[in-house]
């Protein structure tokens, strides 16, 4: 193992260097030069924290308990601060998952550039500023002259990540550590990020180590995973022997909660009585000033959409499409500008605030972030209950009501005098949808509701989503970036681009045989679409698995 | 790193954070007993003083300190020690009363700025003209407009403190009204009552607490330079402002009359402050001091 890049041995991560209190305990890896080795775990594996125990940038709150990070055979956990400094961006450098917040908002993205420069170089001005513009090109972005006096607001987020990976990558070091690096970036972006990352890594012979939560990256990136759970190795494995052949238990859920691209079979729901249908629905966000023209932003044009009772329509789309506008027009968190909605018959989109109150019990909305949905001071009961209340519901009854609500989702009844922080971010979706459904609404908004939780847990709330619309036969409407996750609940799929409808119809035609450029982009964009996870197989091995089957 | 961002486990009792904030740092603990010190000696004056602070004595005046008169006398033979330990009973009434006055009235303003947007452009443009005044001159105003007693006086420190407490509720309101649980108290059919005070309200008390003790501080640092200035309560009472005024003429033969009451008023502002910002590194994590040292 003499040519090892980076050799992590049992190393472990305690609070406060506390071997009792380990979050990484006993942690093996290692990285050959030119190597791209996947970290792969649920929130809470550590694999962030390795990351930044090999550049030593842990939290004052951690410390390394045992082991050793040897980075070509040096030591990185006995190395002085002034040696780190000077290994870091020339032998090893990191990017992170906000570029946003990465890049210092004051600066000139070129001088922060030139600044690694600067620190590690005698490179004069001139000279420098050459070297920048010719890192700029090289992650491809365009017009450098120009972007080089950018601050980084003005980029878009793919933009600022190439800034970061032209920064991380301006010395060549060895390794390249990449922290989630396109979990916050659309489909179609975080594509360009992997292939630029790809490509880079060729050319240079930098070794990854890679960091992600999404199965789907890893399939498109990774030459070695290693599956972390609870801070320990479960399995190191060249990829495609993990997709195909997961040794754990552990692994094998991993890989099978992943939801498949393939759209489920169509239900036949013709018949049933029309929920929710919006014509040429229309926001447009106007800025007025007294001494500036007004800007006026369409955020949302001619959305025309029918949903009915037991259907599941999934509105898909990247940053900026519109898509959550829509959502929060129907459930009148906003007041549309044009267009009429109508629920289970009723007008609803230009009724006053007063007039609409008694029709907010039939729509009701589940948001994305677990831990801002709840109020953290409520009890969770009392957060359930509030919505009955408000309708004239005794409390009493309501909260037993909100018991069996808790039941219904998968959690004990007596958990309603808890507080939020009580529970896990899987539990707190659960008990967002039970608030929700304790309206009995006939429409249940599900705005990203998946979208921040981690693929086991996204599996089992989309499990839930799915029994509950069984049950009490409410329309869901689904708001996803994620196409797998609207392959696999949604009946009919709308696709939506700078605010207007590029594509509607059934999941099958829609996700199966696209119309439009831009749905076609979109799902060449899914990382992993080549491979069918829940099958440890390749996509196109079920294809001909399921033709064998037919005929 | 949205692992490391989990909210803190179980709640710790009142007592155990009280108990927390005030052992934090060993200056803070001796602000804290300062600040207690203070508020016993307004409550037991009439017993832990020697004499009567409107007692006149023509034979004993301008005395230095003393075994009879332990930080000597005025003008008016009257007894200096006295007199101070009846000015903080002034001092904290109006400090207290100021800031709990402030509090409870740009509350109620800040909230209705922050959640009606009607209201709000209205609202603030009075709290922007508010502000434009120093705060003294509008107290001093207020004062000569209404006449000196203890009532104006608190009145006129109050109302220049308000709009500080308006713009801190409604910036705090107006990102507290993006919260998801917020929009779905919203979807879940809320009177507006009840998203103000169920939903809003308890994310200003934290912030308000600190503000309070800032508040507490300036009240009564203006009320002795009111008093000072002779624009404050009537020079008959002893206030920390009144003493120093009157001595100011006396400074030469007995520079205790100032200082005494002087020191006493800066460590009672020291201490608020201390025990203010102890309260805020408490309340708020982010304020306290971190971040790797290399």
């Amino acid at each position: 193992m003499s040519d090892t890049l980076l050799d992590i041995r049992n190393l472990g991560i305690g609070l406060g260097g506390d071997p009792a209190h380990e979050v990484v305990k006993g942690l093996t890896l290692g990285i050959q030069p030119g190597e791209t080795m996947c970290l792969v775990g649920e929130s809470g594996s550590g694999k962030s924290l390795t990351a930044l125990s090999v550049m030593g940038l842990l939290p004052k709150a951690l410390a390394p308990t045992r082991g050793q990070i040897l980075l070509k055979g040096e030591d990185m956990l006995t190395a002085s601060s002034k040696r780190m400094r000077g290994l870091r961006a020339t032998a090893m450098s990191m990017i992170f998952q906000e570029p946003m917040t990465a890049l210092s908002p004051v600066h000139r993205v070129g001088d922060q550039i030139a600044e690694v420069l600067d620190a590690h170089t005698n490179l004069d001005g001139k000279a420098r500023r050459k070297r920048v513009l010719e890192m700029m090109e090289h992650v491809h972005l365009p017009n450098v002259e120009s972007l080089y006096y950018s601050y980084p607001h003005q980029l878009s987020g793919g933009q600022r990540q190439r800034i970061m990976i032209a920064m991380a990558l301006i010395l060549r070091p060895q390794l390249l550590i990449a922290d989630e690096p396109t979990t916050a970036l659309d489909v179609t972006t975080q594509k360009q990020i992997l292939t630029l990352i790809r490509e880079l890594r060729e050319e240079q012979g930098t070794a990854v180590l890679f960091i992600t939560h999404d199965m789907g990256v890893v399939a498109e990136i990774a030459d070695d995973v290693t599956v972390l759970r609870l801070g320990e190795v479960e399995e190191t494995r060249p990829v495609d022997a993990l997709l195909r052949q997961p040794k754990t238990p552990y692994s094998r859920k991993l890989l099978q909660a992943v939801p498949s691209l393939i759209p489920r079979p169509p239900r036949k729901l013709n018949d049933r009585p029309i929920v929710l249908q919006t014509t040429d629905l229309g926001m447009t966000y106007e800025s007025s000033g007294w001494f500036r023209k007004g800007r006026s932003v369409v955020a949302a044009k001619e959305v025309n959409l029918t949903l009915r009772q037991g259907q599941t329509l999934g509105i898909v789309g990247e940053s900026g499409s519109g898509k959550s506008t829509v959502a929060r027009c129907i459930v009148r968190l906003i007041d549309p500008t044009t267009g009429s909605i109508r629920i289970s018959g009723t007008e609803v989109a230009s009724i006053s605030q007063r007039a609409l109150k008694p029709h907010r019990r039939k729509v009701q909305i589940v948001f994305q972030d677990p831990f801002r949905s709840l109020n953290p001071r409520i009890e969770v009961g009392e957060s359930i209950i509030e919505g009955p209340t408000n309708f004239g519901v005794p409390r009493r009854k309501a909260m037993d009501r909100a018991r069996e609500l808790m039941e219904l989702v998968g959690l004990p009844g007596s958990a309603l005098d808890r507080y939020p922080h009580q529970f896990s971010g899987g539990q707190r979706q659960r008990i967002a949808i039970a608030r929700a459904i304790a309206m009995d609404p006939d429409l249940l908004v599900a705005d990203e509701a998946v979208s921040a939780l981690d693929v086991s847990v996204q599996a089992q709330v989309l499990e839930l989503l799915d029994d509950i619309q069984k049950r009490l036969g409410i329309g869901l409407l689904f708001i996803t970036h994620d196409l797998r996750v609207a392959a696999q609940i949604c009946d009919d799929v709308m696709v939506m681009q700078h605010g207007k409808v590029v594509e509607y119809g059934p999941a099958a035609t829609v996700l199966g045989d696209p119309k439009t450029e831009y749905t076609r982009a979109l799902i060449e964009a899914a990382p992993g679409r080549d491979w069918d996870f829940g099958n440890f197989r390749p996509v196109s091995e079920t294809m001909a698995a399921m033709k064998q089957q037919q005929s | 790193m949205s692992t490391q961002a989990a909210p803190s486990g179980g709640s710790p009792s009142r007592i155990a954070q009280l108990r927390e904030i005030v052992f934090s740092s060993p200056i803070v603990t001796f602000a804290a007993l300062m600040l207690l010190l203070i508020v016993l000696a307004a409550i037991f004056a009439p017993w832990i003083t020697p004499y009567d602070p409107a007692r006149l004595s023509p034979g004993t005046r301008l005395r230095p300190a003393s075994d009879a008169h332990w930080l000597g006398t005025d003008a008016f033979g009257r007894d200096l020690f006295s007199r101070i330990v009846y000015g903080t009973r002034i001092s904290l009434a109006v400090g207290i009363g100021a800031a709990v006055a402030a509090v409870l009235l740009g509350l109620a303003v800040g909230l209705i700025a922050g959640f009606f947007r009607t209201l709000d452009a209205i609202l603030m443009r009075v709290v922007d003209g508010l502000m434009a005044i120093p705060n003294i001159l509008l107290a001093i105003a207020i004062v000569a407009l209404s006449g000196a007693s203890i009532w104006t006086v608190l009145v006129a420190i109050t109302i220049p403190e308000v709009p500080r407490v308006v713009r801190l509720v409604r910036s705090v309101v107006l990102s507290a009204r993006e919260e998801p649980y917020v929009e779905a108290a919203i979807a879940a059919g809320s009177s507006t009552w009840r998203i103000l005070t169920r939903h809003l309200l308890p994310n200003t008390i934290a912030p308000l607490i600190v503000q309070g003790t800032y508040i507490c501080a300036s009240a009564i640092l203006i009320e002795a330079i009111l008093s000072f200035l002779g624009a404050g309560i009537s020079p008959e009472t002893p206030t920390w402002g009144n003493i120093m005024a009157e001595g100011r003429i006396y400074f030469q033969i007995n520079p205790g009359i100032i200082f005494w009451p002087g020191l006493v008023l800066s460590i009672t502002i020291l201490s608020i402050n201390l025990v203010g910002d102890a309260v805020r590194d408490a309340l708020d994590p982010r304020m306290a001091k971190r971040g790797i040292d290399r």
